[in-house]
């Protein structure tokens, strides 16, 4: 991906004064903090402009920077992106190897827009599964911009829900088995062990809905606000199903590489009008969360 | 400094009529929106008569066998109207529909659970008829309550589930660790603490806005999500637009 081409179509001076206009008609009603993104029909794109598949993901690739200075602009705070679920490691290999090719790309690109607009790169997913070339300089680009906190950009890679709340759940585990040995000083199993020989546990060391969602991959930023879903399709594919409680969920019937401000505009106009609406359903989720006591912890098992 | 003066008064007033201009151009879209919706509300309650009267010949003959689990998320205010969910349940009886999930966020609908098995003939719980993680064959509906409990707060009792035999494990040999932390354990956890079921293939959802209101994440990850527009004005042909638009579909799975 060329600098000359984010530079004529993304940062160029016009297109940027056009945008300050119409985000600041936008920004009279409220903005959304985060917005999150299923970026899907860049094959379906290729197709009907009868080219390959992989530049149908170079197209949408360069949506996604568009759409990238578009949030920073208009004043979210957090904008999630699904580039690469673990399900689509079924995909031919090289379909899977373009995509692959595309993050490793985006990482520098990244790397010179932060310099150009302080944001926070996040990667989030199981990022074990990806290989060093894109995990390590990954992994510098978050070390180097963990302190920017204007805007936090997290990029879903090699993720999918069950599988972030299935670690989540691990991590949970191991956090509280190493909590038990350093309090009682022995073995966890050991340490909770009663007379008869059956595990008992308090409530201290029971596992809690807090342990769980520290862990989970996206844990660094809010539930999403909005989602969107890009070529008319309905279903979340495993993304976000635990941070979406609340979450407006939006569909598009545009495909992704052509999705741009007015979609934008669009799905914030359509959440300025359910605000109300939305705001009630987060603090009932809140409250029923809060509310509820976690009393039940699973029988003794001798 | 009469004329720096005069000159921020000025700045002022231009500042306060841009501020005014900027909000009526925002009211102003916003009416409009809310016109294209209205208009849009409407075209879809014809479009609902329409199916309703069998008009529209491509809604007669739906594959349901397609639909093998159906989940539906009211709001909880609405929940209370159980002639209205009663009415709905008979809609999906009647289409063909078997096995549904009733989901509301404070689990209103759990308690009138009883009321509603008792209106519907022959309905039984779904619990009942579950077993070996396959949807029963068979000719009763079978209906599932759910709420918010089942989903996060489910996922924490499983948790512990999958913590207990952690530390049975010994909690250090990493093979063991990922044979205990597997989806399979987790959804086997999952029915032990009375969360578990089948993931629907389609969700409607009935109220103001398209949110599944915290439907269990666990059971969602390849479902269909549909908005039917509040409950009180629910209607049959969106139903059944709703039911076939879903048979259309054809998933890939992430391939």
């Amino acid at each position: 991906m060329e600098k000359g081409v984010i530079e004529s179509k993304i940062l160029s001076g016009w297109r940027s004064i056009f945008r300050k206009c119409v985000f600041r008609v936008l920004r009279v009603g409220p903005i959304p903090s985060h917005i999150a993104i299923i970026m899907d029909g860049n094959r379906r794109y290729a197709k009907t402009k009868k080219v390959d598949k992989g530049a149908g993901y170079e197209a949408g690739t360069l949506a996604l920077l568009y759409m990238l200075v578009c949030c920073y602009e208009l004043g979210v705070k957090h904008l999630t992106v699904y580039a690469f679920s673990i399900d689509n490691f079924k995909r031919k290999p090289e379909e899977v190897q373009k995509v692959m090719d595309l993050v490793r790309e985006s990482i520098p690109l990244l790397t010179r827009m932060v310099k150009r607009c302080p944001m926070r790169v996040h990667f989030a997913g199981n990022l074990q599964l990806l290989g060093a070339d894109i995990r390590i300089p990954a992994e510098r680009l978050m070390e180097s911009t963990a302190d920017n906190s204007k805007f936090v950009f997290t990029i879903c890679v090699a993720y999918n829900s069950t599988d972030e709340i299935l670690h989540a759940v691990r991590e949970s585990c191991r956090e509280k088995c190493d909590h038990i040995q350093e309090i009682s000083g022995i073995d966890a199993s050991n340490g909770l062990q009663g007379k008869n020989g059956d595990i008992h546990q308090g409530d201290q060391d029971l596992i809690k809905l807090e342990d769980i969602e520290k862990h989970m991959y996206m844990g660094i930023a809010p539930d999403p606000d909005i989602l969107i879903r890009t070529a008319g399709e309905y279903r979340l594919s495993n993304f976000l199903l635990w941070q979406t409680s609340c979450s407006r969920l939006s569909s598009s019937f545009t495909l992704w590489p052509k999705f741009g401000i007015w979609h934008l505009a669009w799905v914030v106009l359509d959440f300025q009008r359910n605000h109300p609406y939305f705001g009630k359903k987060k603090k009932a989720a809140v409250d029923l969360a809060n509310g509820s006591y976690f009393s039940s912890s699973p029988p003794s098992k001798s | 400094m009469d004329f720096k003066k005069e000159t921020r008064i000025l700045y002022c007033w231009i500042a306060q009529i841009g501020n005014l201009l900027l909000r009526s151009l925002w009211r102003l879209i916003h009416v409009i929106i809310n016109l294209c919706y209205l208009t849009l509300g409407i075209a879809k309650a014809f479009e609902s008569y329409l199916i309703s009267w069998g008009i529209l010949r491509r809604y007669k003959s739906l594959q349901v066998a397609k639909l093998r689990y159906l989940a539906i998320v009211v709001e909880s205010k609405d929940a209370c109207q159980t002639s209205k969910i009663i009415e709905l349940l008979q809609w999906l009886a009647d289409v063909g529909v078997k096995h549904v999930c009733l989901y509301d966020m404070e689990g209103i609908l759990k308690k009138s659970k009883d009321f509603i098995l008792e209106e519907l003939d022959g309905a039984i719980l779904f619990g009942e008829a579950y077993e070996n993680n396959e949807i029963p064959d068979q000719a009763q509906m079978t209906l599932e309550f759910a709420s918010f409990s089942d989903g996060k707060e489910a996922v924490a009792k499983a948790a512990n589930v999958l913590f207990m035999k952690y530390l049975k494990s010994g909690a250090t040999d990493q093979n063991q660790e990922e044979a205990i932390f597997t989806e399979s354990q987790m959804a086997e956890a999952l029915k032990t603490v009375g969360s578990g079921g089948p993931e629907p293939d389609l969700l409607l959802v009935y109220g103001p806005a398209r949110c599944h209101l915290g439907f269990p994440a666990w059971r969602m990850r390849y479902t269909e999500i549909i908005h039917m527009g509040p409950l009180k004005s629910m209607k049959y042909g969106s139903l059944i637009k709703a039911i076939y638009k879903f048979t259309m579909v054809r998933q890939n799975y992430g391939k």
